[in-house]
């Protein structure tokens, strides 16, 4: 840590910890997890950092759905070869969507999406509050912890099975994978978000983890908050989504 | 000199895994994606030697793959491009030296999220295990840029089958990873920055690989798109790419009564191939620009550096690569004039093709400014940054050309294309990897490497590539087709042969002139003189730290800017040049 080029001169005192050693790091040491083992990490620099980096890594995410879009616009104004009859006809079949269970789906995504904001609140309260609690001996009451974090998952779960009825409920109307242009097109679209948002889920799971080995809660408040903006984006995808195929249809 | 206490963002790890493996240091993980891309390199340039000596000597049986089949012949184009494209042009001068000197030069101890850094380092390195895997299975024919529905089909020919899926997964992860590095790139240019580095004070090195980095960002989320079509296309039954009514039972003859749509012909309906061709080229002309920015940026550093004089337009510079950049989105249109396409796409596609050669002369302008009546130090490093010029000029004049669709329909399907873009997205960015390569190493391994030695391979590899590269354009013009396994049967060719023989001989010259630069590189490693910290006497904050940078690139302290980044022969100052992080008294003007 300590090699300094022979121009520069060693600053003292040193207020915060690491590098110079003048205080035993607080806790970890290793750097296992990448970042805050050797020393009080600047918190509210990492939430600026992280959600930066979220709101730079949702921008091929948009970029794949917009391409998802314009393959979706383009193959539906698309005349086909007729094989058997030789002529050019247009082949779009528009689905039949069980909209109500969409519908349905569509709602506890938007509940989830409250629950993930009221989780995302509670934490940042919590995290603003830690130096205090901290204090031996300082209690600030009985604060109501509601499991908002366990709500938002359950939802989420929720709405993913919707998704799968959903899908049941497609096959059982006759329209399958590869049954036309649009059906494929209804499957990848649906698929490619719910596998986004399963990996919200388990960014929720992982801060349960994170609570679970007793990380500062300033650390837990980062993933909960860029997963928080995640699962509000993952929400606004789906309607984009849903609408495009209702509208589009 | 300003300095103040930091705590870095993670320790130094002690063990040889974590240290050098699994390292979270973007030092390490810079040198991992370098040597990955020489490997990779080396791969792709044998694969261009026996496609070389296979077009002249059409029945000579070749070491490994013997009798070469024009199947054999396509596999190699296949896999030399993706090979190159990918995990050379898009791995060394981005994941390489962007991630070992984007931190140091902007004044941060390391990237922004260093665990997603060895995750896309890591995922690379999959993607390319994945890809060599595929020449086992027998790798696809389909060519670097993966047409439907020959990629989409698995029965359209040998190697569309399994190998083709390791193709396709293999890009799959490499978007994934390249993805994982430009939100590191854009993060850490963004955000840490040092104190007193604007973003108008970075390198212009800092200024490609961010806007690099903002290509790859938009672009290979198209790509990814595009694959994952391919993907359900290929095992799921979907006809996105595939048109109806194709037969691939290799039957050549009509059958009486027609084809029968349940045996002969494919089980797809409607799809369009040109589909592909869109979301392909609107990642893929972004591509080209990921694979040379980075080294317009080597390029601009280098020759202020040895020129010793400042850039000649810093902020005409940053807006000619922004320029570059917002006009690749716009073009992609170009590499499709062949599809029919409406001639008013067509003529707009073309114009914005032509209009990307003004920033583009601007840069050239700039640079030739900047050594203008410079003292310039002919070391290898600026040997290879004037190489890189000379290469982006006589490889983009013939953008042009290309761009016009009148023109670049007799010339798109032949050798005319492969010379263009071989000048000047293959060398021109190997130059500008080689300009990096020289110019860094002293600070990488603390060793200079070897000046003659170095010439040498300069100079055998400049003539060497003119000599095979530019004989392409007038092959092209002459009709040769490209991708053809076989050109000897062909009478209007034959009077071509001595030509090709010619870029054969030159390409065995050329190939044996980078193992000059391979020895060169390993010898210097451990025999090299020792480097001093600042051998060059150049400007930027990389200089400024110990040889090779410690793991936290500063060693606790934070550097202070007070300088843009191309301060030489300044009127007043003591030295010729005025580092970034001298005190800002040294400023005189």
């Amino acid at each position: 840590m300590a090699t300094l080029s022979s121009t520069v001169s060693v600053k003292v005192p040193q207020t915060r910890q690491g590098g110079g050693g003048s205080t035993p790091p607080t806790f970890g040491g290793g750097g296992g997890d990448g970042r805050g083992g050797n020393g009080s990490p600047d918190y509210g620099e990492r939430l600026r950092r992280a959600r930066l980096g979220l709101a730079v890594g949702l921008t091929p995410v948009i970029m794949l759905f917009v391409s998802f879009t314009s393959a979706y616009i383009v193959r539906q104004g698309l005349p086909t070869l007729d094989v058997r009859t030789n002529t050019y006809v247009h082949d779009w079949l528009p689905v039949n969507l069980p909209w109500v269970l969409l519908l349905t789906n569509t709602v506890i995504l938007v509940v989830s999406s409250v629950t993930m904001e009221l989780a995302r609140r509670q934490i940042t309260r919590q995290a603003a509050l830690a130096p205090v609690t901290s204090i031996p001996g300082v209690s600030l009451g009985e604060e109501r912890k509601f499991p908002w974090l366990g709500i938002t998952v359950v939802l989420g779960l929720g709405f993913l099975t919707g998704q799968w009825m959903a899908w049941r409920e497609l096959a059982a109307r006759g329209f399958y994978v590869a049954t036309s242009a649009s059906s494929s097109f209804v499957y990848l679209l649906t698929a490619m978000h719910a596998i986004h948002l399963a990996g919200g889920i388990l960014a929720l799971l992982y801060s349960a983890v994170t609570s679970l080995l007793r990380k500062p809660v300033e650390a837990r408040r980062i993933v909960v908050d860029i997963t928080a903006w995640y699962w509000h984006f993952m929400a606004l995808l789906w309607i984009y989504i849903f609408a495009l195929l209702e509208i589009a249809r | 000199m300003a300095s103040t206490e930091i705590v870095h963002a993670h320790a130094a790890p002690q063990g040889f895994i974590r240290k050098y493996i699994f390292s979270l240091d973007h030092k390490i993980i810079g040198l991992q994606y370098y040597f990955l891309a020489l490997i990779a390199v080396f791969l792709g340039m044998g694969l261009s030697l026996l496609m070389r000596i296979h077009l002249i000597w059409p029945t000579a049986s070749l070491p490994i793959f013997g009798d070469i089949k024009p199947e054999t012949y396509l596999m190699f184009v296949t896999m030399h491009g993706t090979i190159m494209v990918f995990f050379v042009l898009t791995t060394a001068p981005q994941g390489g030296f962007g991630n070992y000197f984007l931190p140091i030069q902007i004044g941060a101890p390391d990237m922004a999220f260093p665990t997603l850094n060895m995750l896309s380092f890591w995922t690379t390195f999959v993607a390319f295990v994945v890809l060599i895997a595929a020449f086992f299975v027998g790798a696809p024919l389909h060519g670097w840029t993966g047409y439907a529905p020959l990629s989409a089909v698995p029965s359209s020919g040998p190697g569309e089958g399994l190998g083709a899926d390791l193709w396709i997964t293999s890009i799959a992860l490499f978007c994934a990873a390249s993805l994982m590095g430009a939100l590191n790139f854009i993060t850490t240019t963004l955000d840490m920055r040092a104190k007193g580095m604007s973003m108008m004070r970075m390198p212009l090195t800092c200024w490609a690989w961010f806007i690099t980095a903002i290509l790859g960002l938009l672009a290979f989320g198209v790509l990814a798109a595009g694959g994952i079509l391919l993907l359900m296309d290929r095992n799921l039954g979907t006809s996105f790419f595939v048109p109806g009514g194709l037969n691939f039972t290799g039957q050549t003859s009509f059958p009486p009564g027609g084809f029968s749509p349940s045996t002969d012909l494919v089980k797809h309906n409607g799809g369009s191939p040109l589909l592909w061709q869109h979301l392909f080229w609107f990642f893929g002309h972004p591509e080209v620009y990921i694979a040379i920015v980075p080294g317009m940026g080597v390029a601009s550093q280098l020759l202020s550096t040895f020129s010793r004089k400042p850039i000649f337009g810093y902020r005409a510079m940053v807006y000619a690569m922004l320029a570059i950049g917002i006009l690749g989105f716009v073009v992609w249109g170009h590499h499709m004039f062949m599809s029919g396409m409406s001639p008013y796409s067509a003529f707009a596609f073309s114009i914005m093709t032509m209009a990307i050669g003004v920033p583009s002369a601007i840069k050239t302008f700039n640079w030739i400014g900047t050594i203008y009546k410079g003292r310039v130090r002919f070391h290898t490093p600026m040997l290879f940054a004037i190489g890189f010029v000379s290469l982006f000029v006589s490889g983009g004049l013939s953008g042009p050309f290309l761009a016009q669709p009148v023109l670049d329909i007799p010339l798109h399907d032949t050798a005319y294309v492969p010379g263009h873009f071989h000048l000047i997205m293959g060398v021109a960015a190997i130059f500008g990897i080689f300009a990096a390569t020289y110019y860094w190493f002293p600070k990488m391994f603390g060793h200079m490497m070897n000046e003659t030695l170095g010439r040498w391979h300069f100079f055998i590899t400049l003539v060497g590539t003119y000599s095979i590269f530019m004989p392409m354009h007038y092959l092209g013009m002459a009709g040769q087709p490209r991708r053809y396994s076989q050109l000897t049967e062909v009478a209007y060719l034959h009077p071509l042969i001595p030509l090709n023989r010619f870029i054969t001989y030159a390409a065995i010259v050329t190939i044996a002139g980078q193992f000059i630069f391979l020895f060169n590189l390993f010898w210097s490693m451990a025999k090299g003189k020792k480097a001093a910290d600042n051998p060059w006497e150049a400007t930027t904050l990389e200089w400024t730290t110990a040889t090779p940078p410690p793991h936290d690139n500063f060693g606790g302290r934070t550097p202070v800017v007070n300088h843009g980044p191309y301060e030489y022969s300044v009127p007043g100052a003591p030295r010729d040049y005025v580092m970034q992080s001298d005190p800002a008294t040294a400023q005189v003007h």
